[in-house]
């Protein structure tokens, strides 16, 4: 089956860290304009799935497809905002500079940066509302403002499928929720995959959840029951439905 | 002395914008491992009777190499890689020297340097090592400032990192040899870290901090050799010494500065 709306075609992979499996038998299919949420215990293999999309870890087995290809050839068409990047706070780089590199893909080595780049960077940096401290250093800004300006720095590569592993780690409360709201709008022109360990989070804005402890659970709706969870975090948990008010069922235990 | 400043000059341009990537990326000890594991090729050159600067550059080359083959194909750790290369670059430098028949004659200037004392042939080397070094910054500025910023989105981005890495390391490599005959193999990371690290307090714009280093690097390079001349110090140690008192003053300054220009500025920098 050959569908051009099947963006992401994961099938029976397995990844092991050293003999140590971090993914077992993954099998999932992401079509066009989906939301995912991939949820799951830290440690449950949530970035290293990310990072099988982006062909920054090989499977030990199974086949990886992305808009139809191999990982490597797709990562022009992918933004991708990864937890908390490792940076020195002192490295010498603007806000501006930071959201520029997302245009690398487009403009390519050796070559200088375009009016048509400067016009996306600005564009991307005021849609999440970081365009007043573009000459500020990145690392004097705070963490959720640095989140936005790697969110930005996604969105200028004008990506198809946009990567986001727990974008909200270092945001506070009052931040989060207007970071939803800027991925649901997003979400009208993009795939968006997002991994969280917040499952009450996820659950409200998402259209589809899967959740991931090496192995992956997903039915392809944003319905988990327990019998899920449970086999996902090994333990009685919180039972979020969707009712026209969100709301949260608490499993006996 | 009109090639004890050129010399100056060729090495404060090298170490100056080399200098920046090692101190924001963080590889001042993979650029000590590289410079150590140079006196193996001293001494081979010695035994060779080749001009020892020449064996230098293939050793510092291979070892930057050898460094990034090890870091990134094996599981051993890049302080691991490191330790072995130095030492062992050492090891074979004092063999070779030691088979050497007579007497090595200016090993200190190599070990600790001498700026006086550099020949016009070593100034037409570095020259065209300089020259290497700023084509290679000039054409991959754009891919060092993300690669050294965050290497992983680099690799996700699909930049070819692995080659830009080892050309950093060969970078690191030329610096050195650049470097030997001014302050010697054993005080070379003082000159790659003291003008970029000066330059860092004043500018959080890397083309702009390339350049101060390299002034800055200058400025040492003068200052320690007009400070040596009138003193009768060793040169390349007086160099470093007046980078290091320089560095130490800026730093106390800057530190009082900032805490009573921004008070509020002082926090974010901790988190």
């Amino acid at each position: 089956m050959n569908n051009e709306n099947e963006i992401v075609k994961l099938q029976n992979i397995r990844v092991s860290y050293g003999g140590v499996p971090a993914l077992e038998d993954v099998t999932i299919s992401i079509f066009r304009h989906d939301f995912l949420g991939i949820i799951g215990p830290n440690g449950g293999g949530k970035s290293t799935l990310l990072k099988v999309l982006l062909g920054l870890v090989k499977p030990d087995s199974g086949t990886v497809s992305v808009f139809g290809k191999n990982p490597e050839q797709a990562r022009s068409r992918i933004g991708y905002v990864s937890q908390r990047p490792v940076f020195d706070n002192n490295y010498p780089v603007s806000v501006w500079d930071v959201a520029m590199m997302g245009r690398y893909g487009k403009a390519g080595i050796m070559r200088r940066y375009s009016h048509e780049d400067k016009v996306a960077v600005e564009r991307a940096l005021k849609r999440v509302d970081m365009f007043k401290y573009k000459d500020k250093q990145i690392g004097r800004l705070s963490g959720g403002q640095q989140q936005r300006v790697f969110v930005a720095r996604a969105l200028v590569s004008e990506p198809e499928l946009l990567l986001l592993d727990e974008p909200t780690a270092s945001i506070d409360s009052t931040l989060q929720a207007e970071f939803y709201e800027l991925l649901g709008e997003l979400k009208r022109n993009l795939t968006i995959i997002m991994v969280s360990h917040d499952i009450g989070a996820v659950s409200i804005y998402v259209d589809k959840i899967a959740c991931l402890n090496r192995q992956l659970y997903y039915h392809g709706s944003r319905e988990i029951t327990a019998e899920v969870l449970e086999a996902t975090y090994k333990c009685p948990v919180q039972l979020i439905t969707h009712g026209p008010v969100p709301h949260r069922v608490l499993k006996e235990h | 002395m009109r090639n004890a400043l050129m010399a100056g000059l060729l090495a404060a341009v090298a170490c100056g914008i080399v200098g920046v990537y090692v101190v924001v990326k963080r590889i001042v000890f993979i650029s000590g491992g590289i410079a150590h594991a140079s006196f193996g090729g001293i001494g081979i050159g010695y035994y060779l009777g080749i001009n020892p600067i020449i064996g230098a550059l293939v050793f510092s080359l291979a070892s930057g190499l050898a460094i990034g083959g090890i870091t990134r194909k094996t599981r051993l750790s890049a302080d691991t890689a490191i330790g072995i290369l130095w030492a062992v670059g050492m090891a074979v430098g004092i063999i070779f020297i030691y088979l050497t028949p007579g007497y090595a004659p200016d090993l200190m200037s190599y070990l600790f340097g001498n700026i006086l004392t550099v020949p016009m042939t070593d100034i037409y080397l570095m020259l065209g090592l300089d020259l290497v070094i700023i084509s290679i910054v000039v054409i991959f500025f754009k891919e060092y400032l993300i690669l050294s910023f965050d290497e992983e989105y680099a690799t996700a981005i699909g930049m070819p990192v692995e080659i830009l890495y080892f050309l950093l390391l060969a970078m690191i490599a030329l610096t050195v040899v650049v470097l030997i005959r001014v302050v010697g193999m054993i005080l070379v990371i003082a000159l790659l870290t003291f003008p970029a690290a000066m330059a860092r307090l004043f500018t959080y714009d890397m083309k702009k901090m390339m350049i101060l280093s390299v002034i800055f690097g200058f400025l040492f390079t003068l200052g320690g050799l007009w400070i040596s001349y009138e003193l009768n110090l060793p040169s390349g140690a007086t160099i470093i010494l007046l980078g290091g008192v320089v560095l130490g003053l800026a730093f106390g300054v800057s530190r009082l500065f900032i805490k009573r220009a921004a008070p509020d500025k002082e926090e974010s920098t901790e988190q």
